[in-house]
């Protein structure tokens, strides 16, 4: 036992992570079960894409466990099968979103054309050749549906989350319940409730504020837990701030919190915007399918994206199948524009500018 | 009694009521607030009214047969006006159908999700576990239309494929039988989209959930020579148990509710078929849609009493779910 | 002057005590740190500790916060792994093995080197006889009488009588005192032969870390302890060895090591003079 004595500064290391030698024997685990796989599948009656994937997991498992065993016993080789288990399901989890991304483009790309962007349906039909008309009448109504859906279900949605968060009045409980149970509508209700509650008594037309005010049903419950969340996030010591120099509490929000929290805001809105979208079902009951653009929200039906996609879907031709993937794809990155968006501006700090 | 509490010690004052009068501003502006924090019980009371509304003559005439019987017919007579007394319909078909394809979903989809929040949570190293979060809340974000679509060209000649792979070995079980060979957008095709569907919800609210295990009680656990497995079932499953239980009635709630992907998928037919593999089922909301293209004024009345008892439906479900995830939450158990 | 009296009152204390001498070779060869460095991502936070931990012995680390006291025994059963970006140097022998080689099964580390934290955490979902034996149920060890080991395990903890009547009630509604005898008896049921106690008083009343330091002293006997503490008087009291570890703003490292009685009443360096005179820290 002696003190410190002056001595070569070592190197960090992490003696606990994966050595090279367990990175190769995972590797040939890995190797061998894939062979195991091929082997199996070329000598018994089992075929097909799925005999690979379970005689692999299979044969993983099994060497992983035997291997394990050896080492250290039975408690470790449960535990390294129960970590390939849990890897397997993350693997499946993942798998359907490669594949939906891989076949969107795949399928999707064969349908652009520049015309897609400049032209609509007016003049065209689904079975028409792919070079001919467009989506512009479409991504103008999705756009102005959208658009619409956003000026009814902001405000409210934030003026909820703000009730729920600022306000805190003997409400607060029941209200917070029922914004979770509205995120649980189905989307068909909310068209119906439109149907029923605007179209039957009043309109008796197809039009696109129909449309818009079932997707903000559906965008009120996002926005609000969202916004929750963000104005949640804002400390307490900023409103009393705000509050201690003789601010109302009306100023104390409108110019400390909701500064603040604006980017968490923003991402919220976005949020439900990507929520709302690539609705369809309220759409088919309520907008109708124009295939000419249509700028009057309260006239006339107005096409929209999902609607031209499940308009060409329906029609079943090769040709029509293509429009509608080729709408998927400019629908998905759409989609994948706004959820970017949201993860950028979330990533920010809270309270930052 | 209480004179002689009073008597008996000084006399404690009343608490005074703190009162303030706010300023004009600050009225307005909580009436403003108020307000819009009540539209989401004013939009659920008006969804409730203007369905019930809608729907009330046909629950009238049908009675319980509307949500036990299976036929659905709207019957015009000769003259051309609707015939109530031979129109008969009845949502158990699709009731049923409904609870069948969301049991499927949750039969397959939660153990891929709990299986995924556990990999995510206790085993991801950090690079990876950002990206599959992104993408897996991205999934979450696409439109239920491709959902719909991708299951019909891309999932559905896998799922026959496996159907008839069941129907062979596992073809005793009376569910798994077939009646005649048609496996093509049967039950277990749709269960298995909607299975992809609530993947996103049910992963997020189990990670959430699995984020919360105190971390004293996991090195406990650690400390006492305990494999990660052996940690995870006596420490971070029994603390997440409720909360994953919540996530799933969400998902259950998401999988009853869905209309354009099941619709896509599924072969919707007014009878009760237990057969989940064989080419016919029900499901509320794809019928709704089905129907209303060319529903009579009287059967639009019928759909909106179907659609009544969805939204019935799933409000329950939703409300059962948040109060579990919610009281999870809070009580930091 | 009031700080030689404390000072004289700790050597008091710890004069009375008889230091067990080095080499009870009947608990095997120990523990032994050889050149410890830590780091949590860039910070570098324990720099070259080399120690040796006696069977049979109780050692002490005393020191101000942040001097990697506690960064030091979480490398002894490797529990330091758990922190992200934690990386390390440097030899721990447990039995002349070092604990760190490639291969080496981390749960038998810490079966062997057992640990008591700063907030008594047993779990809530499991009874008191349950948490006892919760490290069998863990680490799937087979006990031939689990009744006895549980009396045993809890009798040594202190806690047997206060308990024995209602072992099937839940951990959760017992006194933090006992909630933290309970984790004591908890670590003891799979037989460790070193038990890391890192400032196992913290969070409890006078009269439960009374009652802690009795277990501490009965436990000498059949495992190795190496005690975490603020407190000085509790060093005194309990420990046969004490280590003073300080940092000044860089990497923390162990200043002295030696008796208990030698450390509080002629201590070497003068830094652990005014440290345990209590002129700083």
């Amino acid at each position: 036992m002696s003190t410190v004595t002056a001595q070569i500064m070592p190197k960090p290391s992490k003696p606990w992570a994966a050595s090279p030698l367990d990175r190769a024997k995972t590797g040939g685990i890995f190797l061998a079960a894939v062979l195991a796989s091929f082997a199996v599948v070329a000598s018994t009656p089992l075929k097909g894409k799925l005999a690979y994937i379970l005689v692999f997991f299979a044969a993983y498992i099994m060497i992983d466990f035997a291997s394990t065993f050896i080492k250290v016993g039975r408690q470790g080789a449960v535990d390294a099968v129960f970590r390939a288990v849990v890897t397997m399901a993350i693997a499946i989890a993942v798998t359907p979103i490669i594949s939906i991304l891989i076949t969107v483009w795949l399928r999707g790309h064969k349908g652009l054309h520049i015309g897609l962007f400049t032209t609509d349906m007016r003049s065209t039909a689904y079975t028409d050749p792919i070079n001919q008309g467009g989506l512009l009448h479409a991504i103008i109504g999705t756009f102005l549906l959208v658009f619409f859906a956003m000026i009814i279900s902001v405000p409210i949605g934030i003026l909820t989350a703000i009730y729920l968060t600022e306000i805190r009045g003997k409400f607060t409980r029941p209200i917070s319940f029922l914004v979770q149970a509205m995120s649980g509508v189905p989307s068909i209700v909310a068209g119906l409730f439109i149907y029923a509650a605007i179209l039957l008594p009043l309109t008796k037309k197809l039009n696109g504020i129909e449309g818009s005010l079932a997707l903000a049903i559906l965008m009120i419950p996002t926005v609000a837990r969202m916004s929750e969340e963000v104005l949640k996030l804002i400390p307490s010591d900023l409103r009393e701030a705000g509050v201690a120099l003789g601010g109302t509490q009306w100023r104390s929000v409108a110019m400390v919190v909701v500064p603040a929290a604006r980017s968490g805001l923003i991402t919220a809105v976005i949020l439900g915007i990507a929520r709302v979208a690539g609705e369809t079902a309220p759409l088919l009951l309520l907008t109708g399918g124009s295939g000419s653009k249509n700028y009057n929200m309260f006239k006339d039906s107005m096409g929209s994206l999902p609607n031209y996609i499940w308009q060409c879907f329906a029609t079943g031709t090769p040709e029509s199948i293509t429009r509608a993937w080729a709408g998927i794809l400019v629908l998905l990155v759409i989609v994948v524009v706004l959820f970017a968006a949201a993860r950028t501006l979330g990533n920010r700090k809270v309270g930052k500018k | 009694m209480s004179q002689t509490l009073e008597q008996s010690a000084t006399p404690i004052p009343e608490k005074r009521e703190l009162t303030t009068l706010p300023r004009f501003s600050d009225r307005v502006f909580r009436g403003v607030v108020t307000t819009g924090g009540l539209s989401s019980l004013v939009i659920l009371g008006l969804i409730l009214g203007f369905l019930l509304y809608n729907g009330y003559s046909t629950l009238r005439q049908q009675g319980m047969h509307f949500l036990t019987g299976s036929n659905w017919q709207a019957v015009i007579s000769d003259s051309g006006a609707f015939d109530v007394k031979n129109s008969h319909f009845g949502l158990a078909a699709m009731l049923i159908g409904t609870m069948i394809v969301a049991l499927i979903a949750i039969a397959v989809g939660v153990p891929i999700s709990v299986g995924a929040a556990t990999y995510l949570t206790f085993y991801a190293p950090n690079a990876i576990k950002k990206i599959m979060v992104s993408a897996i809340d991205l999934m979450a974000a696409f439109p239920s239309v491709l959902f719909g679509l991708w299951g019909f060209f891309v999932l559905q000649p896998s799922g026959e494929y496996w159907a008839k792979l069941i129907h062979k070995y596992l073809g005793f079980i009376p569910f798994f039988q077939l009646p005649a060979p048609y496996v093509t957008r049967s039950p277990f095709i749709a269960g298995l989209v909607l299975a992809i569907m609530i993947i996103p919800i049910v992963t997020s609210v189990s990670r959430e959930i699995f984020s919360q295990t105190p971390l004293d009680r996991i090195q406990a656990a650690y400390a006492l020579g305990a494999t990660r497995f052996a940690m995870l079932r006596a420490v971070a499953f029994p603390y997440a148990r409720s909360g994953i239980v919540g996530g799933v009635m969400l998902g259950l709630g998401r999988a009853m509710g869905e209309t354009v992907a099941v619709y896509t998928v599924l072969n919707i037919v007014y009878q009760v078929n237990w057969q989940i593999l064989f080419s016919a089922g029900g499901n509320v909301a794809s019928m709704i849609l089905l129907k209303f293209g060319e529903a009579s004024p009287n059967e639009v009345k019928a759909l909106m009493a179907a659609g009544l008892v969805l939204f019935i439906l799933t409000l329950i479900v939703n409300s059962i779910a948040n109060l579990i995830v919610t009281r999870t939450g809070k009580s930091g158990r | 002057m009031e700080l030689t009296a404390q000072a004289g009152s700790l050597s008091a204390i710890t004069s009375a005590r008889e230091v067990k001498e080095p080499g009870n070779r009947a608990l095997g060869v120990g523990l032994e740190a050889r050149g410890v460095h830590a780091w949590f991502g860039d910070k570098h936070v324990l720099s070259g500790v080399s120690l040796d931990f006696w069977p049979g012995t109780v050692t002490a680390l005393i020191g101000p916060s942040g001097c990697g006291k506690s960064t030091f025994i979480r490398t002894l059963n490797r529990m330091h792994e758990f922190i992200p970006g934690a990386a390390m140097a440097g030899d721990v022998l447990l039995n002349g093995e070092d604990i760190y080689a490639p291969g080496v099964d981390v749960t038998k580390i810490r079966l062997k080197v057992g640990m008591v934290f700063q907030k008594p955490n047993p779990f809530p979902s499991m009874t008191i006889a349950e948490n006892v034996l919760a490290g069998l149920k863990l680490a799937q060890l087979k006990s031939e009488n689990k009744d006895d080991l549980l009396e045993e395990c809890l009798e040594r903890a202190g806690l047997w009588s206060e308990v024995k009547d209602r072992l099937n009630t839940h951990g959760g509604a017992l006194s933090g005192g006992q909630q933290q005898r309970l984790c004591i008896a908890r670590s003891l049921a799979v037989r460790p032969q070193v038990l890391l106690m890192d400032e196992p008083c913290s969070a409890l009343d006078p009269g439960s870390t009374l009652r802690i330091e009795e277990t501490i002293s009965h436990l000498t006997s059949s495992v190795t302890i190496i005690i975490v503490t603020h407190n000085m008087q509790q060093a005194a009291r309990v420990s046969d060895y004490t280590a003073f570890f300080l940092s000044d703003g860089g990497p923390g490292q162990m200043i002295e090591v030696g008796s208990t009685n030698e450390i509080f009443s002629r201590p070497k360096d003068k830094r652990t003079e005014n440290y345990v005179t209590g002129r700083f820290g």
